[in-house]
C-alpha cells in the first residue's frame, strides 16, 4: 500500500507549490468539464422538460433509454466519439481528435443523459403540482418549459452538479479522444492514470486529492448560489 | 384593466353544459346534467363533500374533458380565471408571480411591473412584493392568487372553495374581492359548503348531491322556498359531509 | 440532410473547441507512441531540443503498440514511434507507412519476487527462464493487450515451447505500468521493458531477476505515414521529426537520457 501520509504531503505540496504544469492541468480539467456540463445542460434541460410535458408513442422507451444511458461506460462514449472524429470517420475533416474540443464532445455525451433524465423526473413532478394552474392561465406547452425549469432551479442545480461530477471524474473517454497529450489534453484524471502507470502512487493519490478539492469547491460555489437564491426567492 | 365596468354585460358569452357527465375508472362521479349560466351572475355551487362541486368547476373551466355531453360557450370562449382552494403559486417573488401572468397574456414588458404593483396594492400586498410567494401566509397566498386572477381581467371567474382553509379575516378579504370582481362585470362561479357565505354572496344557487344536480334556482327562492327534499335538508344543516 | 445536420453540429463544436483550446497554434505533429516510452520520461528529454531547433511541437499520444498502429492506420497520427519491428514492416508493406527506420533500442528484463521461487536468476537463456516459470507454475503477469511488449513475450513463450495458460498465467489487458503495479501486488513474474522498470517506483518485493539475453533485445522504429493514404497529414513536419531522430543530434539526445543515473535507450540509427 502507498504511504498515505506521504500522499497527503504530496497533495499539499502540489496545491501550495503552485506548480505551473499542475495549474495548467487543473485549469484544463475545469474548462473541459464545465464546458461539457454547460453545453449538455443547454440541450438536456429543455429536452428533459419537453419529455415531461409531451405524451407521444414511444415515450416510455425514450425514458428507459435515457435512464440506461446514464450508465454508459465512459470508454464506450470515448470510443464512439473517437470513431466519429477520426480522420477515417464522418467528422474527421474537422481535425478535432486529440484536442480539448473532442474531450468536451465526449463528456457532453456522458453528461447529457444524466441531466435530461433527472430533469424529466423533476419537471414532471413539479408539473403535477402546476398543471391545473398553468392550464387555467392558458400557458401553452412550449411556454411551460422555461416556467418549470426556472421553478425547479434548485433541484436542477443539483442535477447539473451530478453531471459535473460524472464529467470531472471520468477518465475513459478523455483518455481515448484526448490522447493525454502533455500540455494539450492532459487533465487531472488522465494525469492520475499516467502517474499510476509510472508506479508513482503517492503523486497519483495526491493529484486525486487535488481533484477532490476542486470538485468540492465547485459544489460549494453552486451550494452558495443556491442558498442565496433560496433566501431571495423561496 | 381598470375599474371601469365592462358594458354591456350581456356581452359575456353564456355557458351551456349539456348532458355533461364524468366517469373515472368505471365510477360515475358526475351524472349527466344540464346547466346554463348567462349574464353577470354570482352562482354558488353547494353540496356536501364528494358531491362533485370541484369536478363541475373543472369541467366548466375546461381543465377536464367530460366523459359525456359537451361544454360550450355561446359564441367565443370568454377570458377566464380560476382560484383554487390551495393556491398554486410559482416559486418566485409575489411580484414575479403577477408579472408572469402579464407576460403570458402578452402585456408589453415595460407595463408589467406597474400593473402588477397596482394589483398588489389593491389586494393589500404592496409591502410583500419581494417576498417569496411560497412563504406568505395562507390568507396572503389566496389574496395573491386573486390578484393574479384580477390581472387576467376575466369575464368569468371560477373559485373552488377559496375560503375553506382560511381564518375569518382572510375569508372576509376573499369575499370582498369577489365583490370587486363582480362589480367590475365578472361572472362568478364559486363552490362553498358554507351556507352563510352563500347567503351573503349568491345570486343563484346550484345544489349538487351524490354527483347529481338537484336544484338550480335564484338564491332568494332557494333559501325561502327550496324545491327539493335534498335542498330542504341541506338548508336545515342535515345533509352533512 | 443528415449529413448537413452533422456538419452543422461539427462546425458548432469546432468553434467551441477553438474557444477551449485558445492556445497558440504553433506547428505541431501528433506522434503515436507507446506507454513505455512515455512513462520512462524519454519524450521530456528529447522533444524540447527538437522543438527548439525546428519550432515544431510534438504531441505524444501514448498507447499500446496495437492501438498506435490502429490510430496511424486511420490517419489520426502524423508519425509512429513503436517497438514491434515485424508489425512496423508489415505496416509499410501494406502501404500505410512510407518509411521505417531503426531509432533506438532498449531491452526487456524479467522481473519477479525477490525470493525467486522458479529460480530464473540462474537460468542460462530466456527460454530456460520461461520454461522454469511454467514448470513451477509460478504466477506470471502478462500485459495481454497486444502491445509490442506483449507480442515479444508471446514470441518468447513460443520459442520456449510453452503454451502459457492456466491458473498461474494471468493476462491483465493493461499497459506496462499498471501491469507492474498488479505484479507487485500479487508477487508475480513479469516481463517489462527496462525503461519502464527503471522509472517505476512502486516495486514492493519485485526485483530484476534475468537480463542480457540477445532474445530480449527491444528495438524501436520510427515510421512515416504514407502520404497517398492520408494526404491531409503533416508529412513535411513528420519527416523533419523522423530525420531529426536519426540525426546526430537526435541520437545523442537519446543516448544522454538517463533515469536514476542509468541510460535507458541506446541509439541504433543505421548511419
Amino acid at each position: 500500500m502507498p504511504d498515505d501520509a506521504n500522499a497527503f504531503q504530496t497533495a499539499l505540496a502540489l496545491i501550495l507549490g503552485g506548480d505551473p504544469d499542475l495549474i495548467g492541468i487543473v485549469a484544463l480539467s475545469l474548462q473541459v468539464s464545465l464546458s461539457a456540463v454547460l453545453i449538455a445542460a443547454l440541450i438536456a434541460l429543455p429536452l428533459g422538460a419537453a419529455l415531461a410535458l409531451w405524451r407521444f408513442p414511444g415515450r416510455g422507451a425514450v425514458i428507459v433509454m435515457l435512464n440506461a444511458l446514464m450508465g454508459l461506460p465512459p470508454v464506450v462514449a470515448g470510443l464512439a466519439v473517437y470513431l466519429l472524429l477520426s480522420r477515417a470517420g464522418p467528422l474527421g475533416e474537422f481535425g478535432l481528435l486529440f484536442t480539448p474540443g473532442a474531450m468536451v464532445i465526449a463528456q457532453v455525451i456522458l453528461v447529457l443523459p444524466i441531466i435530461a433524465a433527472l430533469t424529466r423526473q423533476q419537471v414532471e413532478e413539479l408539473h403535477g403540482e402546476y398543471r391545473e394552474q398553468l392550464t387555467s392561465l392558458g400557458v401553452s406547452r412550449p411556454r411551460r418549459i422555461p416556467t418549470l425549469l426556472w421553478d425547479a432551479r434548485l433541484g436542477l442545480t443539483t442535477v447539473m452538479l451530478a453531471g459535473f461530477g460524472r464529467a470531472s471524474a471520468e477518465v475513459g473517454a478523455v483518455m481515448i479522444v484526448g490522447g493525454n497529450i502533455d500540455g494539450v489534453t492532459r487533465v487531472m484524471t488522465t494525469a492520475i492514470v499516467l502517474e499510476t502507470s509510472k508506479g508513482n502512487l503517492p503523486l497519483a493519490l495526491g493529484l486525486g486529492m487535488v481533484l477532490l478539492v476542486l470538485v468540492a469547491l465547485v459544489n460549494a460555489a453552486a451550494h452558495l448560489v443556491g442558498e442565496t437564491a433560496q433566501r431571495r426567492l423561496g | 384593466m381598470n375599474d371601469m365596468r365592462r358594458l354591456p354585460m350581456a356581452a359575456i358569452p353564456s355557458l351551456a353544459l349539456e348532458g355533461v357527465g364524468f366517469t373515472h375508472r368505471g365510477q360515475t362521479l358526475l351524472h349527466p346534467l344540464d346547466l346554463r349560466l348567462a349574464g353577470c351572475q354570482r352562482t354558488l355551487v353547494m353540496g356536501p363533500n364528494g358531491a362533485g362541486k370541484s369536478l363541475l368547476m373543472r369541467l366548466a373551466h375546461g381543465l377536464l374533458a367530460p366523459s359525456s355531453g359537451r361544454v360550450s360557450w355561446e359564441g367565443r370562449p370568454p377570458r377566464q380565471a380560476m382560484v383554487f382552494q390551495r393556491p398554486v403559486l410559482l416559486k418566485r417573488s409575489a411580484l414575479a408571480n403577477l408579472t408572469y401572468v402579464l407576460a403570458i397574456n402578452g402585456t408589453p414588458y415595460r407595463r408589467r411591473k406597474p400593473l402588477a404593483r397596482e394589483a398588489l396594492e389593491r389586494f393589500g400586498l404592496a409591502t410583500l412584493e419581494k417576498r417569496p410567494a411560497r412563504v406568505l401566509s395562507g390568507g396572503e397566498q389566496q389574496r395573491l392568487a386573486l390578484a393574479r386572477a384580477w390581472l387576467v381581467d376575466p369575464e368569468v371567474l371560477f373559485l373552488d372553495e377559496p375560503t375553506a382553509a382560511l381564518d375569518p379575516a382572510a375569508i372576509q378579504a376573499v369575499e370582498s374581492a369577489v365583490g370587486d370582481f363582480h362589480r367590475r362585470g365578472t361572472r362568478i362561479l364559486m363552490t362553498t359548503h358554507d351556507l352563510q357565505q352563500a347567503r351573503r354572496l349568491a345570486d343563484d344557487i346550484v345544489l349538487l348531491f351524490g354527483g347529481r344536480l338537484v336544484e338550480h334556482s335564484p338564491a332568494e327562492r332557494f333559501f325561502s322556498d327550496p324545491q327539493t327534499p335534498e335542498a330542504r335538508a341541506f338548508i336545515r344543516g342535515e345533509l352533512v359531509w | 440532410m443528415k449529413k448537413a445536420g452533422l456538419t452543422l453540429v461539427a462546425i458548432g463544436l469546432a468553434g467551441l473547441s477553438l474557444g477551449v483550446s485558445a492556445r497558440d497554434e504553433a506547428p505541431y505533429i501528433i506522434l503515436a507512441s507507446t506507454t513505455s516510452t512515455e512513462a520512462s520520461g524519454l519524450f521530456d528529454a528529447i522533444i524540447p531540443p527538437f522543438t527548439e531547433k525546428t519550432g515544431i511541437e510534438v504531441r505524444v499520444v501514448a498507447v499500446g503498440t496495437g492501438q498506435a498502429f490502429e490510430i496511424a492506420r486511420r490517419g489520426d497520427a502524423d508519425s509512429l514511434l513503436v517497438h514491434d519491428t515485424a508489425g512496423e514492416k508489415r505496416f509499410v508493406e501494406e502501404g500505410y507507412g512510407s518509411e521505417r527506420a531503426d531509432v533506438m533500442a532498449n531491452d526487456f528484463v524479467l522481473i519477479g519476487p525477490g525470493e525467486d521461487p522458479a529460480g530464473i536468476s540462474e537460468a542460462d537463456t530466456v527460454e530456460q527462464a520461461f520454461t522454469r516459470i511454467a514448470e513451477a507454475a509460478a504466477p506470471f503477469a502478462s500485459r495481454g493487450d497486444d502491445s509490442g511488449t506483449n507480442r515479444a513475450e508471446r514470441r518468447l513463450w513460443q520459442a520456449a515451447g510453452v503454451e502459457p495458460g492456466g491458473e498461474w498465467y494471468r493476462e491483465l489487458g493493461s499497459g506496462m505500468g499498471p501491469t507492474l503495479n498488479t505484479a507487485a501486488g500479487m508477487n508475480a513474474y513479469v516481463m517489462a521493458d527496462r525503461a519502464t522498470w527503471v522509472a517505476f517506483d512502486n516495486r514492493q518485493d519485485l526485483e530484476l531477476l534475468f537480463e542480457g539475453d540477445e532474445a530480449l533485445f527491444n528495438p524501436y522504429g520510427s515510421v512515416l505515414i504514407a502520404p497517398e493514404r492520408h494526404p491531409h497529414l503533416k508529412h513535411d513536419l513528420a519527416e523533419q521529426w523522423h530525420e531529426w531522430l536519426l540525426s546526430e543530434q537526435g541520437q545523442a539526445a537519446i543516448a544522454d537520457f538517463e533515469v536514476k543515473g542509468q541510460p535507458l535507450f541506446f541509439p541504433s540509427a543505421a548511419e
